[in-house]
C-alpha cells in the first residue's frame, strides 16, 4: 500500500504523516508513506486543501488532519 | 445468529442521538458561565492589579498591567466564542463547494460572491498555492480568484469578533464593509488587467486529475466537534500572537502619552496613512495580534482611517504570503496584486480620516 500525505511542510501535514506513520507501527499494516512537499505534484492530484492523504491514487481526505479511527479504516482495507 | 440489541449503550448511533440532547444544555450553561466571568473581568482585573501587585492607581506601570490583565482574558474568551460560534457554521463550507459555486460565475458578481466566501470558507495561507492552482484551473475567472484570497485573511472571523468585543459594532462593521469593498475592486481590477499569461507556465500546463471527494455527511454532533477542533487549532496558533499583541498595547496604553499619536498618526498629518501602508506591509502578524494594538493606538487619539489603513496591510499584505503566492505568479503579477491592494486600503484610510 502506498501512502502520499501531499502537504507544503505546514504543521498540520507533518502531524498528519505522523499519525498514520504510528498507525502503521501499531498494527504492522504493509504500507509506505511519503510526503509529498513540491507545489507542482500537490496541485497534479487536484486537490487543493491540505493537508490531504493519497492511498494507492486514491483521494481519502483534504484540508484536515484525519481522525485515529479513520487512518486504521483505510489500512484495514 | 446473534440477536440485534437495541439497546446496547455502546452502538454509536445511541450516543449520537444522546449527544445532541446532551450538547444543547451543556452548551447554554458553558455560555452563561462565560457571560458572567466576563461581566466582572473590568472588576477582577482592577482587584488583581491594585491590591495582590504593590502597583498604585494612576501609575503608568500600573495602567500597563490592569490593560494587560483586563484584556489578555477577555481577548482569548471572545476568541474561544467567536471560533467556536464560526467553526460550526464553517462546516458547511468547503473549498470545494465555493469553487463549484464560483466557477463559470460572471466577472462582476463572481468578485462579490468570492469575498463572501472568503469570509466563511476554511482558509489557511499555507495552502493558499494548491488553492490559486484548484481554483485556476477549474475555471474560475483569476480576478474572482483574488477577490477570494484577498478577502479570505483579512476579513475573518477572528478579525470581526475581536473588532467587535474591543472596539464595539461600528467599527467592527466598516472593517467588514471596507474590507469586502476592497476585495471585490482590487479582484476585478486584476481581472480587467487581464493578466492570465503572468501565471506560471507550468500551473497552465500541469495535468491535473479533477478528483472528486465524496462529501461527508455530518451531524450536528459532528459540527458541534467541528467548531471544538477549530477552537484547539485556532487558539493553539495564535495565542502567542495575541499575548505579544496584548503587551505592545499594555506598554502603548500606560507609557504613550494621551495625544502623542494625535501627532503622528491623527487626521492632520497627511503622509501618515501611506506611512502607515509602508510599515504594514512587510510586517505579518494575524488580526489577533494586531488589534490590541489598534486598540491601544485609538485610545492615544491615532486615527481610525489610518489605524485601519494599518492594520489591513499588516493582515491582508504580508512578506511570507507574497513568497509562496510568488511560485504560481510571475514578478508582474505580484506587483500588480500588491498595488491594487495597497492602493485600495490608502483610499479606505483616507476615506475614513475625512469622514469620521
Amino acid at each position: 500500500m502506498e501512502i502520499k500525505v501531499l502537504g507544503p511542510g505546514c504543521a498540520k501535514c507533518n502531524k498528519t504523516a505522523k499519525m498514520i506513520e504510528d498507525v502503521i507501527k501499531e498494527t504492522g499494516a504493509d504500507a509506505t508513506v511519503e510526503k509529498v512537499t513540491d507545489m507542482m505534484q500537490i496541485a497534479s492530484y487536484g486537490v487543493f486543501g491540505t493537508p490531504s492523504v493519497i492511498i494507492d491514487n486514491d483521494v481519502k481526505c483534504t484540508g484536515k488532519v484525519p481522525k485515529k479511527d479513520d487512518i486504521k479504516a483505510w489500512l484495514n482495507k | 445468529m446473534e440477536p440485534k440489541s437495541t439497546t446496547n449503550i455502546f452502538n454509536k448511533e445511541t450516543w449520537a442521538n444522546f449527544g445532541l440532547l446532551a450538547t444543547l444544555p451543556l452548551c447554554a450553561i458553558g455560555v452563561y458561565i462565560w457571560w458572567v466571568i466576563y461581566h466582572y473581568l473590568p472588576d477582577l482585573s482592577a482587584w488583581a492589579t491594585y491590591s495582590i501587585l504593590p502597583l498604585e492607581k494612576g501609575s503608568h506601570l500600573g495602567a500597563s498591567v490592569e490593560f494587560f490583565l483586563y484584556d489578555t482574558p477577555k481577548v482569548m474568551m471572545l476568541l474561544f466564542l467567536v471560533v467556536f460560534g464560526v467553526g460550526i457554521l464553517r462546516s458547511f463550507f468547503t473549498p470545494e463547494k465555493t469553487r463549484a459555486f464560483l466557477s463559470g460565475k460572471s466577472e462582476f458578481a463572481g468578485n462579490v460572491f468570492a469575498a463572501l466566501l472568503g469570509i466563511v470558507t476554511p482558509f489557511c495561507s499555507c495552502s493558499a498555492v494548491p488553492l490559486f492552482i484548484g481554483f485556476v484551473t477549474a475555471g474560475v475567472p483569476l480576478g474572482v480568484t483574488f477577490s477570494f484570497l484577498i478577502a479570505a485573511p483579512m476579513v475573518n472571523e477572528i478579525a470581526l469578533g475581536l473588532l467587535y468585543g474591543l472596539l464595539g459594532w461600528k467599527v467592527a462593521a466598516i472593517y467588514m464593509g471596507t474590507g469586502l469593498f476592497i476585495a471585490i475592486v482590487a479582484g476585478w481590477v486584476i481581472g480587467r488587467l487581464k493578466l492570465e499569461n503572468h501565471i506560471e507556465d507550468w500551473v497552465t500546463q500541469a495535468n491535473i486529475s479533477a478528483v472528486s471527494i465524496e462529501e461527508e455527511k455530518l451531524t450536528f454532533n459532528d459540527r458541534i466537534i467541528y467548531g471544538w477542533d477549530a477552537v484547539k487549532e485556532i487558539i493553539g496558533r495564535v495565542w502567542i500572537y495575541v499575548i505579544l499583541g496584548i503587551a505592545v498595547g499594555a506598554g502603548i496604553h500606560g507609557f504613550v502619552p494621551q495625544g502623542v499619536m494625535a501627532s503622528i498618526m491623527g487626521k492632520g498629518s497627511w503622509w501618515s496613512v501611506p506611512l502607515s501602508v509602508v510599515i504594514g506591509v512587510p510586517m505579518y502578524s494575524n488580526a489577533a495580534g494586531i488589534i490590541p494594538v489598534v486598540e491601544a493606538l485609538l485610545g492615544k487619539g491615532a486615527a481610525l482611517g489610518t489605524v485601519l489603513a494599518f492594520m489591513m496591510s499588516v493582515i491582508a499584505l504580508s512578506l511570507p504570503e507574497l513568497v509562496i503566492l510568488r511560485k504560481v505568479l510571475k514578478p508582474r503579477l505580484i506587483a500588480t496584486f500588491v498595488g491594487v491592494v495597497a492602493s485600495g486600503i490608502l483610499l479606505v484610510g483616507y476615506l475614513f480620516n475625512m469622514i469620521i
